[in-house]
């Protein structure tokens, strides 16, 4: 069974600082750390290989330094690693970057599945997994709790409901996103932190992939972001107290002070 | 203080401190408080390679570095000193096998041993034979192709836990510590049960109990060495595992340390944090460089086994008997800087006290370190 496994490099913190003036997250002194959600793909795609045999590979898109978020896969168990990085794709929307994706997996040869996480914790779309689908042209099962059973190319799977949940049979190759129930990830081995660090990763630029140029990027990206902004704290609110009457009295002040 | 460690000591310090804080610290009270053994740990352990550690790459492991295995015994320790020696007594079971064994024992019993698939555990001790290791009263007498051993061990760390037991037995009483030999036992032979699972004061999380013996056959190819070679296979042993001991004493103190830092600085009296006060400040400042000293000891020690450096006896006792009596008076002082809140069991800190007691008893009580440290500075003056 060969299964890609998609990941993001993301801040740890979950109370990222945005730069005013651009818009775009303040990453300078924040340490970064894989995707928690993509951990679970990770090990999912882990424990197929353990079972079924095969390959896995790992395909990030970002900057040089989310080689080190391939490396830590390759750590846990994970074969290879494709960083997709090009200043081409900078800026790039979910759509561009499932585009790009895509288009990478195209490379890496024959799979039967693809894992993500089911959203990054940073930016917490939920649109890449499905995105990569949609241009890959494969049947997508999201919010994966459990993978029941994997027969003759076909395959069953548990998806998460918010009450309960779905049983659902889908042929391969497909794209399942998961959930933190899936499983526990493992730590990764001395002998796999060694393996991954001399591993050589695959990287795929613009030249290689060779994109439409005005689908990638910035240039592909039909989202604009025209604000970002942290949502100010709720006020506390403000209770009337008294006989039943009298706060009546003062409710009516009160919402005839706000009108004015 | 940068002790210039290597990448790959790095990776292993790393790797050691995140199974430290993500899986031992969570369930060392629960350990602490069941005395169970930490199976699901040691999993953890296993698979992340550490018990390759101290065995050969040939025999499935990442090499024997002393070092190495101080540094994963210091960060487990960090957060427990009891899972930590469950760990680190699998490596004193090992080392004779290493040290000693012939290449089809070490093909049968290191690779599992390397993956943490079964533990080990050292067996000297026995009632009436603690310091003095001579007076060891089990037997083994040679029938055929068999040695049966008959006895008593007690006070066996992984007892009843491990699967590969190293026994040390006399096979000929009139020649004293001379007529002492090592055998490897497995769990399981005939003749080979368990006596009580001791109730201990500290490193709960470990088990502890009596091996007996009664005319258990052993085959004749699970004999270390030669006959009468049991003593020097203790004492090699030990000067490879002493170290070992040294990091697990100073992982607690530098754990105990660690929390009461952070416990000062939040502990408000008199309107400010109680980290103000010079009298605090002092015994942190006092704590810090001993456990700092004790570290330089020990790294020193396992760097000069690791270049193979011919006498370490008096470096291996001295790092030993230091860092064991730093975690005693670190601990100490760390439940005193929590005051009364260290002295509850809802508090982490009095578990520290505890398991750092041992440390200075077991393998070689200090005082037996002082003495080979004095006999050994005696022999070098009148060289």
């Amino acid at each position: 069974m060969n299964i890609i496994v998609c990941i993001k490099q993301v801040p740890e913190t979950t109370e990222v600082r945005i730069n005013p003036e651009t818009n775009t997250l303040i990453r300078e002194g924040v340490k970064s750390i894989i995707n928690p959600f993509d951990m679970y793909a990770i090990e999912e795609a882990v424990r197929l290989k353990e079972k079924f045999g095969g390959k896995a590979t790992v395909i990030s898109m970002g900057p040089p330094q989310a080689e080190a978020a391939l490396r830590e896969a390759l750590s846990m168990g994970i074969d290879n690693g494709i960083l997709v990085g090009d200043r081409a794709f900078a800026g790039s929307d979910t759509w561009a970057t499932s585009y790009t994706l895509a288009a990478a997996i195209k490379t890496a040869g024959e799979f039967d599945l693809i894992i993500c996480g089911k959203q990054a914790s940073d930016g917490d779309t939920a649109q890449v997994g499905p995105g990569i689908s949609t241009h890959l042209d494969i049947p997508q099962v999201t919010y994966v709790k459990k993978i029941e059973e994997v027969k003759d190319k076909v395959m069953r799977v548990e998806r998460m409901m918010e009450e309960g949940f779905e049983i659902i049979e889908t042929p391969l190759p497909c794209l399942i996103t998961v959930v933190k129930e899936i499983n526990e990830p493992r730590l990764p081995s001395l002998k796999g932190m060694m393996r991954a660090k001399s591993a050589k990763i695959t990287v795929l630029t613009q030249k290689e992939l060779d994109l439409d140029p005005q689908s990638i990027g910035l240039c592909g990206s039909p989202t604009q972001v025209v604000k970002i902004f942290t949502p100010p704290p709720r006020k506390g609110g403000q209770i009337l107290s008294g006989e039943t009457e009298e706060i009546a009295g003062k409710l009516v002040e009160l919402i005839k002070d706000e009108v004015h | 203080m940068d002790y210039l460690l290597t990448e790959e000591q790095k990776m292993i310090k790393g790797l050691a401190h995140k199974i430290a804080e993500e899986k031992i610290r969570p369930v060392a009270a629960k350990y602490d408080q069941s005395e169970e053994y930490p199976w699901d740990v040691i999993k953890v352990i296993a698979d992340s390679d550490l018990f390759g550690l101290f065995i050969p790459e040939e025999y499935g492991g990442l090499g024997v570095n002393v070092m190495n295995l101080c540094l994963a015994t210091e960060e487990l320790s960090r957060a427990c000193g009891g899972i930590a020696v469950c760990y680190a007594a699998s490596a004193l079971g090992t080392f004779p096998i290493v040290l000693f064994g012939n290449d089809a024992q070490k093909k049968k019993y290191l690779p599992d041993l390397a993956k943490g698939k079964k533990v080990a555990a050292f067996a000297i001790t026995e009632p009436e034979a603690g310091s003095d290791a001579s007076a060891i009263k089990t037997t083994a007498k040679k029938e055929g192709k068999h040695y049966i051993l008959n006895g008593l061990k007690h006070f066996i760390t992984n007892g009843g836990d491990a699967e590969i037991y190293v026994v040390i037995a006399m096979t000929d009483k009139t020649r004293g510590a001379r007529g002492a030999s090592a055998f490897i036992v497995e769990k399981g032979t005939p003749g080979f049960s368990f006596g009580k699972k001791e109730d201990k004061f500290g490193i709960r999380a470990s088990s502890t109990r009596e091996l007996i013996f009664t005319d258990c056959k052993v085959p004749e190819e699970n004999l270390l060495s030669k006959e009468g070679m049991g003593f020097i296979v203790t004492m090699k042993t030990f000067d490879m595992s002493r170290p070992g001991v040294a990091a697990q004493a100073l992982g607690i103190a530098q754990g105990a340390l660690e929390l009461a830092v952070k416990y000062v600085r939040e502990r408000q009296q008199f309107g400010k944090s109680i980290s103000s006060f010079q009298g605090i400040q002092w015994m942190l400042a006092d704590m810090a460089t001993e456990v700092e000293a004790a570290r330089g000891l020990v790294y020193s020690t396992a760097r000069m086994l690791d270049a193979g450096v011919k006498d370490v006896a008096k470096d291996s006792a001295m790092a030993k008997m230091f860092a064991s009596d730093v975690a005693m008076k670190v601990t100490v002082d760390a439940l005193q800087l929590f005051g009364g809140y260290g002295y509850m069991k809802d508090y982490p800190i009095e578990k520290y006290v505890r398991d750092a007691k041992i440390t200075q008893i077991y393998e070689g009580t200090n005082q037996i370190q002082r003495s080979i440290i004095a006999l050994q500075l005696i022999k070098e003056i009148a060289k």
